[in-house]
């Protein structure tokens, strides 16, 4: 009996210290980023780092200033915001509300495969496909620009959109809508003015994830961004975000050296961007679940 | 009139919605099937590549990716689960479940450069495993921990509280009933989350530039601590190294059909097991 006791409590204990790899890891990351940034924060004022205006970090001296990668990052995923919302929104709105039993059991499995499409494929079909064409219609120098990201991007991001967007809308109670069509609302007066306010913040949440998607997306804008670390001015030019910088440079990077450290120092900053991300999407769809009469 | 005009409208451009999400991720695969159907053969998925990379096929390349998969799941399988079980049978609603769900929620939202970076400061260097399948596969697994969880999560969730309470009535210990009663119940249900990241994880290339792969190895990996090549990074490297980009364009296209036929095949099944299991268990 003793011995049984020993053995439940045992195991409780282990899976308790399993839980925490998450925990764990997640503080590692952070741990790692910070230790290995720090050094070029000894060598570059923080604000300058942030703020400056030109990235050489190969020429002699070096400069390390990330706005333009900064910049880039902002622009493309903005774009790609512009593509996957409408999309991803009015894709989950269809399902929800016109697809019938039927076609949303097909449509929604869709869906979902669509989103385990790898990024580098999409990235792939960017530089085979999406360049000569934007090339061609735009007549660029190149068809490797802030544009072509951001609609990959966007495309990229719609099905992760659509999910959560979709999951949502099933959450809004049935009672609002037949509370709506019993004072005589037509079903898209319903939609437009019920159930859309209704699943409004599970909707914000879903772009913001979005966001937080295209953000990070590495080997996409590595490919079809273009590369060039300068300040964007049009859509249709090349540009460097963050994650390809980081992707790019750090197989050249010396180990140890400022350029190594400068690239930690970009990737903590995206951590810290899409971290906040993450945490407002929480805050929102914990709100969400409350307005609806749901449990957290 | 004007209402049903409105209505009419906005429901086109619902459906126009749809019909652009579908037609824009179709024309994805269609370009990608169409043109690197043509590249494919027996040769070319059995043979290693020799002349340049010019030649041959990209056996090594998907030996690699299995690899890699492989010892990512193995590391993140009994972690996940663990956790899983840890949140939902024995945790008492607390601030400790709490700060775990959140920290779960932000590793998944980590961007996935990020995580190579970490395995790349943390395996690589730290821990001096080098660039090698064992750091690819590790850095795989993190990347994989919080999929995992959350699809164990559910499944866990789904077993009725009714036959844990019969089997604990019947006097099992709380251990006892889990193991005996509660994952062999919702183990088709983890099954088939650990397919879907499976899928997911193949596919992932930031997470191992740094610290698995390389563009090109002789013959096969040897170790867990040998460096390989992998699909995803073998597209982008064909795309942006070597010195004959026209003929490795079209391995490229033959890469790129390879892995998304892989993946669109692994997710696709643990979606319709998914799908099943839900008609099912209702």
């Amino acid at each position: 009996m003793k011995i049984l006791r020993f053995k439940e409590r045992l195991y409780k204990w282990i899976f308790t210290i399993l839980a925490f790899a998450s925990l764990f890891f997640l503080m590692g990351i952070v741990l790692v980023l910070v230790k290995e940034s720090l050094p070029i924060f000894q060598k570059v004022n923080f604000f300058k780092f942030i703020f400056g205006r030109s990235w050489y970090p190969t020429y002699n001296p070096a400069e390390f200033g990330i706005l333009p990668l900064i910049l880039a990052s902002i622009w493309v995923t903005l774009g790609a915001v512009v593509v996957c919302v409408p999309l991803g929104v009015g894709s989950a709105l269809y399902l929800n509300e016109l697809a019938g039993r039927r076609q949303k059991a097909v449509l929604k499995p869709i869906v979902e495969l669509l989103a385990s499409i790898p990024s580098v494929v999409f990235g792939f079909f960017g530089v085979v496909i999406l360049t000569p064409l934007l090339q061609k219609v735009f007549h660029l120098p190149t068809g490797l620009t802030a544009l072509n990201a951001s609609i990959i991007l966007g495309v990229m991001a719609t099905p992760t959109v659509c999910s959560i967007a979709e999951d949502a809308l099933n959450y809004v109670p049935n009672a609002f809508r037949e509370a709506s069509f019993a004072v005589g609302a037509t079903r898209w007066q319903t939609l437009t003015q019920v159930i859309i306010p209704a699943a409004g913040s599970g909707i914000a949440t879903a772009i913001i994830l979005g966001m937080s998607r295209a953000i990070g997306e590495t080997m996409t804008v590595l490919m079809v961004a273009g590369g060039s670390a300068v300040i964007p001015h049009t859509f249709l030019e090349p540009v460097r975000p963050m994650t390809a910088a980081i992707a790019a440079e750090m197989g050249e990077a010396p180990m140890g050296g400022s350029h190594y450290h400068a690239l930690f120092a970009i990737a903590l900053i995206l951590f810290v961007i899409t971290f906040i991300f993450n945490v407002i999407a929480e805050i929102i769809s914990r709100s969400f679940r409350v307005k609806l009469g749901l449990s957290g | 009139m004007k209402k049903e005009f409105s209505q009419n409208l906005g429901f086109f451009g619902l459906f126009l919605c749809m019909l652009t999400t579908i037609l824009a991720l179709g024309s994805i695969i269609y370009f990608i099937a169409a043109r690197g159907f043509s590249v494919l053969s027996w040769s070319f998925l059995t043979q290693v590549p020799y002349s340049a990379m010019t030649k041959g096929g990209i056996a090594p390349v998907i030996v690699g990716t299995f690899y890699i998969t492989l010892g990512a799941i193995m590391f993140a399988l009994p972690l996940g689960i663990a956790c899983a079980v840890y949140l939902c049978e024995y945790s008492p609603k607390s601030i400790v479940v709490n700060i775990i769900r959140i920290s779960i929620n932000n590793l998944a939202g980590v961007p996935s450069v990020v995580f190579g970076l970490f395995g790349l400061a943390v395996f690589v260097k730290f821990f001096g495993f080098g660039v090698s399948i064992l750091s690819g596969s590790l850095t795989l697994g993190i990347l994989a921990l919080p999929m995992i969880i959350s699809s164990a999560q559910e499944a866990l969730l789904a077993v009725p509280q009714s036959i844990r309470e019969a089997s604990l009535s019947l006097g099992a210990t709380k251990w006892g009933t889990i193991k005996n009663i509660v994952l062999p119940t919702a183990l088709p249900g983890i099954l088939t989350g650990v397919i879907l990241s499976i899928g997911r994880v193949a596919g992932e290339t930031a997470p191992i530039l740094f610290t698995a792969a390389a563009f090109y190895t002789r013959g096969y990996p040897k170790s867990v601590f040998s460096e390989v090549m992998a699909l995803p990074y073998h597209i982008y490297a064909l795309m942006t190294e070597g010195a004959h980009p026209d003929k490795q364009r079209a391995i490229a296209y033959g890469c790129s059909l390879v892995l998304l036929f892989l993946v669109l095949f692994i997710s696709g099944f643990a979606i319709f097991l998914r799908q099943r299991q839900r008609s099912l268990y209702g």
